[in-house]
């Protein structure tokens, strides 16, 4: 009997601390919508920033997030690729593989200020690419190429065995096979991956403190011309983004309604976020349908 | 007849055209992805003695002890106070105190959903805590810092005495963070043990918590001791959210609700305001290396754990 009343305790505890995490996660959005919400219009996404004055957007902020992202994708995807390939193909098991699996794991596990630290000490001043979307992109790559790395290794060696073995029984050259058999197969969950990964990237703020800078120029965004200094798409300028204006608004933020610009961002941030979540798993979807014969097995 | 003498000579030489072909065509894919594994490694190794050069600097150009660099107790980088000091004991302590504390807090919450996810409600259960789990661990980590300084901090001031911020603000921030990865590490463990365990309990008559806290919990004690183990990496290193809650004193603080700062919290702060080259500027890339460290550790133990899981 005293068991039975044992279990039936633990099983209570064990739902109560689970449904204490959903609780947790509601409340979370709850807070950062019901805060924010109210505070998104169309002007607060376009408009520049103010120092001292009420009134400002996040417009410079919220294309520069976008902007590095896909500097960083540019980056990473054939790095991050190649590096998988090799993990799930290419190497043998053995000492060298070994090392080269904690190196990534290592690299995965390096907190992001060290590698902000590393970006401003070789990027910004050593190579001299100063406080620039270029030089954050190069950071960003840095954090993000471990985990794109895991994801194709994994999404390569999911590849059912069959499809490789027909490859070389027609006598296909081995990259033929890798590019032609199995990339198409791995091709949905690397999306899946690079997407989830993506929103991770989008929300790095640490790193780019000390590399990409904590202030924009002044931005003319009619002027597509890639080397003006005031051309929103010059790659050389600084650009603080999303992430680091909602940390810089919290602690040196001056202006009257810094914290409903700090709530409003930080509402922006998660939406997306929650965008790339979903996009992530509907891509997955359907590149799974148009890449492969078979229906998707739930 | 000079034609049938040809035809040989042809399929040969298409032959090995394609095999040229196929030679080139995986040469070149071969060294492609491994430059890009090189790569990788060039990076590793730059980061470690980029950060190491500067780091050990302190130590060996400016001529700070490293008994009074890890054991001092006063950071006075400027010499507001005479001579200028540069003890972090304190960040060192904070930094575990918060890693430490949030683990603490975390581990039974993640181990009880995990346990939730895989024993209690499989169905369920599962398809409503991953998209959870998921969420909780894409949520940017500033936006915690903006949720711990406006809900944690004055509700941190409200029950407890001081003001709020302070190592009990951080580690609770963070133990929301490290929530996601202790949970997936443990559940991934817990739905790949062998089914044969846990029916062989259940057949012996064992309620479902005797076989949980006999049978399946000792089993995938390693794994879940690794989920702890990386989320105290990411605690120990997470800056901007831990920076934005603790206060940020430069002293080790007597309660948990006073404040104090992390190796994180004095690096994203100070940095920005150093010239590059100065000893105070060397200190702070010293604390970094000790974080890169740190990081090895953890590392370290993750792998024991691993080959301790493995036999």
């Amino acid at each position: 009997m005293k068991a039975k009343l044992t279990d039936k305790i633990a099983t209570f505890f064990i739902v109560v601390f689970s449904l204490l995490i959903v609780a947790v996660l509601v409340g979370l959005i709850a807070f950062i919508l019901v805060r924010g919400l109210s505070h998104i219009n169309w002007h607060f996404l376009t408009s520049v920033p103010q120092t001292i004055r009420a009134g400002g957007g996040i417009g410079p902020q919220l294309f520069n997030s976008l902007f590095l992202l896909v500097l960083t994708l540019i980056i990473t995807i054939p790095l991050g690729l190649g590096a998988g390939i090799y993990m799930a193909e290419y190497a043998k098991p053995g000492k060298i593989t070994g090392t080269i699996r904690l190196v990534v794991e290592v690299l995965s596990s390096f907190p992001s200020i060290v590698v902000g630290l590393f970006g401003l000490l070789l990027i910004v001043n050593t190579f001299g690419f100063g406080f620039s979307l270029f030089s954050g992109a190069l950071v960003l790559t840095i954090f993000n190429l471990p985990l794109m790395v895991r994801i194709t290794e994994q999404a390569f060696r999911s590849v059912p065995k069959e499809q490789k073995e027909a490859g070389l029984a027609l006598g296909l050259s081995k990259w033929k096979i890798i590019s032609s058999v199995l990339f198409p197969v791995a091709l949905p969950s690397i999306v899946t991956g690079t997407v989830l990964a993506a929103g991770r990237v989008f929300g790095e703020a640490a790193a780019l403190l000390f590399t990409a800078g904590m202030s924009t120029p002044r931005l003319d965004f009619t002027n597509w011309n890639p080397l003006s200094p005031t051309s929103p798409i010059n790659p050389f300028r600084p650009a603080e983004t999303l992430a680091v204006h909602i940390w810089k608004i919290n602690s040196e933020g001056l202006a009257p309604d810094a914290a409903q610009i700090a709530a409003g961002a930080s509402a922006v941030l998660v939406i997306l976020v929650l965008l790339f979540n979903l996009f992530a798993r509907w891509i997955g979807g359907v590149l799974y349908k148009a890449m492969t014969a078979s229906k998707r097995m739930g | 007849m000079k034609a049938m003498d040809e035809r040989p000579v042809q399929v040969g030489s298409a032959r090995s055209a394609r095999f040229k072909k196929h030679h080139a065509e995986d040469l070149a894919g071969r060294s492609y992805t491994f430059i890009c594994v090189a790569l990788l490694i060039v990076i590793i190794i730059s980061i470690i003695y980029f950060v190491a050069s500067k780091g050990l600097a302190t130590f060996f150009r400016d001529g700070v002890s490293l008994g009074d660099f890890l054991f001092g107790t006063t950071w006075d980088p400027e010499g507001n106070q005479g001579e200028p000091m540069y003890g972090v004991l304190p960040f060192i302590f904070g930094s575990f105190a918060t890693s430490l504390l949030a683990a603490l807090i975390a581990s039974p919450l993640s181990i009880c959903a995990s346990l939730f996810m895989t024993e209690i409600v499989p169905g369920w259960g599962k398809k409503l805590l991953q998209p959870v789990i998921e969420l909780l661990a894409g949520i940017p980590s500033v936006v915690y810092g903006f949720i711990g300084l406006t809900v944690v901090v004055p509700f941190m001031r409200n029950v407890f005495p001081g003001q709020g911020i302070g190592i009990a603000a951080g580690a609770l921030v963070l133990s929301v963070m490290i929530l996601p990865t202790i949970t997936s590490v443990a559940s991934d463990a817990l739905s790949s043990l062998p089914r044969g365990l846990k029916e062989s309990s259940f057949a012996l008559g064992a309620t479902r918590w005797q076989t949980i806290s006999r049978v399946i919990l000792p089993t995938v004690l390693p794994s879940i001791l690794t989920g702890v183990v990386l989320g105290m990496a990411r605690a120990f290193g997470e800056a901007l959210a831990v920076q934005m809650v603790i206060g940020n004193a430069p002293h080790i603080p007597r309660s948990l609700f006073e404040s104090a700062s992390t190796l994180t919290s004095v690096i994203t702060l100070d940095m920005g305001n150093t010239v590059m080259g100065s000893t105070h500027s060397n200190a702070l890339w010293s604390m970094a290396l000790a974080l890169m460290f740190m990081t090895f550790i953890f590392v370290l133990i993750v792998r024991l754990l691993e080959r301790r899981h493995r036999i």
